[in-house]
């Protein structure tokens, strides 16, 4: 009876009504941390469906969505977005054909083919690659991929579409193989001992073994990169040039949604005027194309997540 | 021969299945067959595929084993035992030299397969694993369908060229395991059952036809039904192939072993014979206190 009486008394202890009190306050503060980003992406889609309703009272979603000539300031003005998502697809489709490649196969090299000594070095360097600010990479290109170029093609102009490219495919490389070699690492070793125990050797336990058992992850990280050439905004302002036009000449200068936005952002059009109002329609068109990619990456994560005991 | 001589780069001159040091082997294997004198202290042997002489394995400067001699004979099943750590499964990796993709293993002495040294440095690793297949503790099916799973070896190893199909059908109706999946070829092997997973990987090894299959504790992750029928398919598998088997389970050595090898920690080779006098009556008492279950 009295050992009963002094374990009761020890489960119970210092706790009490103030105890309970205390967690629901943390618990709140920490509710209300996590609702900040909630209700920031909330506002974010609040503030360009309204900015873009004064925008669309103006101007036919027909006239927006097919139009092919870009020029909502200067007279005769014109709305059609297709050269600024032309712009933005040169540079997301170019960048990609560097990335992609090259992206992983650093990854299938990190992950399977380095020393642990190597990749200890590479591993930090291409995340320092990630980390420079974007604006630097423009001048990069400026200064030095677009020399090049003109090198091989005099008639190129200190902005075209192809350093652009160029340049954001350089700076997602670290995303696309970073998120693959942590992809292809999480591959058990089972698998690979079971490929080598069947006499593959090594570049074949890499492509056919590790690259499709890795694939949701891999695939995840290409969509992830490419959202981020989507949104790249001042390298290739700065390197692709601001002149909206559809056209195959990747010497050319372009413009993309974001360069777009850039310029008049920094402009001086008044505030409700129908240039400024088009800065929420291109900006609405962004976030719908890389909440659509993002959307799809999810997707082909739950579609082809491997289940492994 | 450590990992960072990854197996691709240990071929100066890799030509796939039909390499030099394969077909060598492969000539070898008849000249030791006609020499059989038998090794000395052991019994007697009809032509042993695999014959370690002094073999020492490192990892780091841990030695796992102590000088194993052993001849394993052709198309009987041997069992190596031993307690927890006492270097069988190393043993086994070394057969088909999967210690190489081990960093720290370092090998010493020499292991014949069919009369030529598999440490030698004209010996490719790839084209050896392919004559000697290999199955392992956990089921470990690629993330494929069950028949990609079992074609694996075929494609990789060039011999898809034939009828793949009835290759991996034979496969699978040699590893028992035809019947129960039949009609989901085009399934994840993965959505099988732990004894199938385990069935599919032993289909997956002998599919390219191999000679020797090596097989590291197969049914230790199973329950005892899939456990009896992996037994069962053991016994048939020596009919075709030399099988080397890992085990902790001294009664599934007994079940199903011709020769075996008893293995006492610190990675010593304490007896190697047949496998009813092991049981019955062995030399060593070290063994016999391991086998009457006093020590171990």
């Amino acid at each position: 009876m009295s050992s009963a009486d002094e374990t009761a008394v020890a489960i119970t202890g210092e706790s009490g009504p103030m105890n309970g009190l205390k967690e629901t306050a943390i618990r709140s503060v920490f509710f209300s941390c996590a609702l900040v980003t909630v209700l920031t992406t909330l506002g974010i889609i609040l503030v360009l469906v309204q900015g873009s309703i004064g925008f669309f009272q103006e101007v036919s979603i027909v006239e927006y969505v097919t139009g092919t000539d870009w020029s909502p300031v200067i007279r005769p003005r014109s709305f059609g977005v297709l050269p600024l998502i032309w712009g933005t697809l040169i540079i997301t489709v170019g960048s990609a054909l560097i990335a992609i490649p090259v992206g992983t196969a650093t990854a299938i090299y990190l992950s399977e083919y380095a020393d642990p000594q190597v990749r200890k070095v590479i591993k930090p360097t291409l995340e320092i690659l990630a980390g420079i600010p974007t604006i630097v990479y423009g001048f990069f290109a400026l200064s030095f991929i677009t020399p090049i170029i003109q090198r091989f093609f005099p008639e190129t102009g200190t902005f075209n579409a192809a350093a652009g490219a160029i340049v954001v495919g350089i700076m997602i490389i670290p995303m696309v193989s970073s998120l693959s070699e942590d992809a292809m690492s999480s591959v058990p070793d089972d698998l690979r001992n079971a490929a080598y125990g069947l006499g593959a050797t090594k570049f074949e336990v890499s492509t056919s073994v590790v690259f499709p058992a890795s694939l949701s992850g891999v695939i995840a990280s290409y969509i992830l990169a490419l959202s981020r050439a989507i949104g790249e905004t001042m390298a290739v302002t700065l390197a692709a040039g601001m002149h909206p036009q559809i056209t195959g000449n990747l010497l050319e200068p372009i413009q993309t949604m974001t360069a777009y936005m850039v310029q008049i952002g920094i402009s001086d059009v008044s505030v409700g005027s129908i240039g400024y109002q088009s800065l929420f329609a291109v900006g609405l068109t962004l976030f719908a194309m890389t909440l659509a990619m993002n959307l799809f990456s999810l997707w082909i994560k739950s579609r082809y997540r491997e289940e492994y005991q | 021969m450590t990992a960072n001589n990854e197996p691709a780069e240990m071929t100066p001159n890799r030509r796939g299945p039909e390499s030099v040091s394969t077909s060598e082997i492969d000539e070898r294997r008849s000249a030791s067959a006609a020499a059989d004198d038998g090794p000395l202290g052991s019994p007697r042997v009809s032509s042993p595929v695999i014959e370690s002489r002094d073999l020492d394995v490192f990892y780091g400067d841990t030695q796992a084993l102590h000088g194993i001699e052993m001849e394993v004979p052709e198309r009987q099943v041997t069992a190596l035992i031993g307690p927890s750590g006492c270097g069988k499964s190393t043993f086994l990796r070394s057969i088909n030299r999967m210690n190489d993709l081990i960093d720290v293993a370092r090998v010493e002495g020499d292991l014949y397969f069919h009369g030529k040294n598999v440490y030698d440095d004209d010996v490719d690793p790839v084209a050896l694993r392919r004559k000697i297949g290999m199955v392992f503790q956990k089921p470990n099916p690629f993330p494929k369908s069950i028949y990609d799973n079992v074609a694996y070896g075929l494609r990789v190893q060039g011999k898809d060229d034939g009828d793949v199909d009835e290759k991996v059908r034979t496969a699978l109706e040699q590893a028992a395991l035809l019947d129960e999946v039949e009609d989901q070829l085009d399934e994840s092997g993965l959505d099988l059952s732990g004894g199938q997973q385990q069935r599919l990987c032993i289909a997956r090894a002998i599919a390219p036809d191999p000679e020797v299959v090596l097989m590291d504790e197969p049914a230790s992750a199973l329950d005892p039904v899939a456990t009896s029928k992996i037994e069962d398919l053991i016994d048939d598998l020596a009919e075709e192939y030399t099988v080397v088997i890992v085990t902790h389970s001294m009664q599934q050595a007994a079940r199903i072993s011709d020769k075996t090898a008893v293995f006492l920690t610190g990675g010593h080779l304490v007896e190697f014979d047949d496998t009813e006098k092991i049981f019955e009556n062995p030399e060593s008492q070290q063994v016999e206190d391991y086998i009457t279950g006093k020590f171990g």
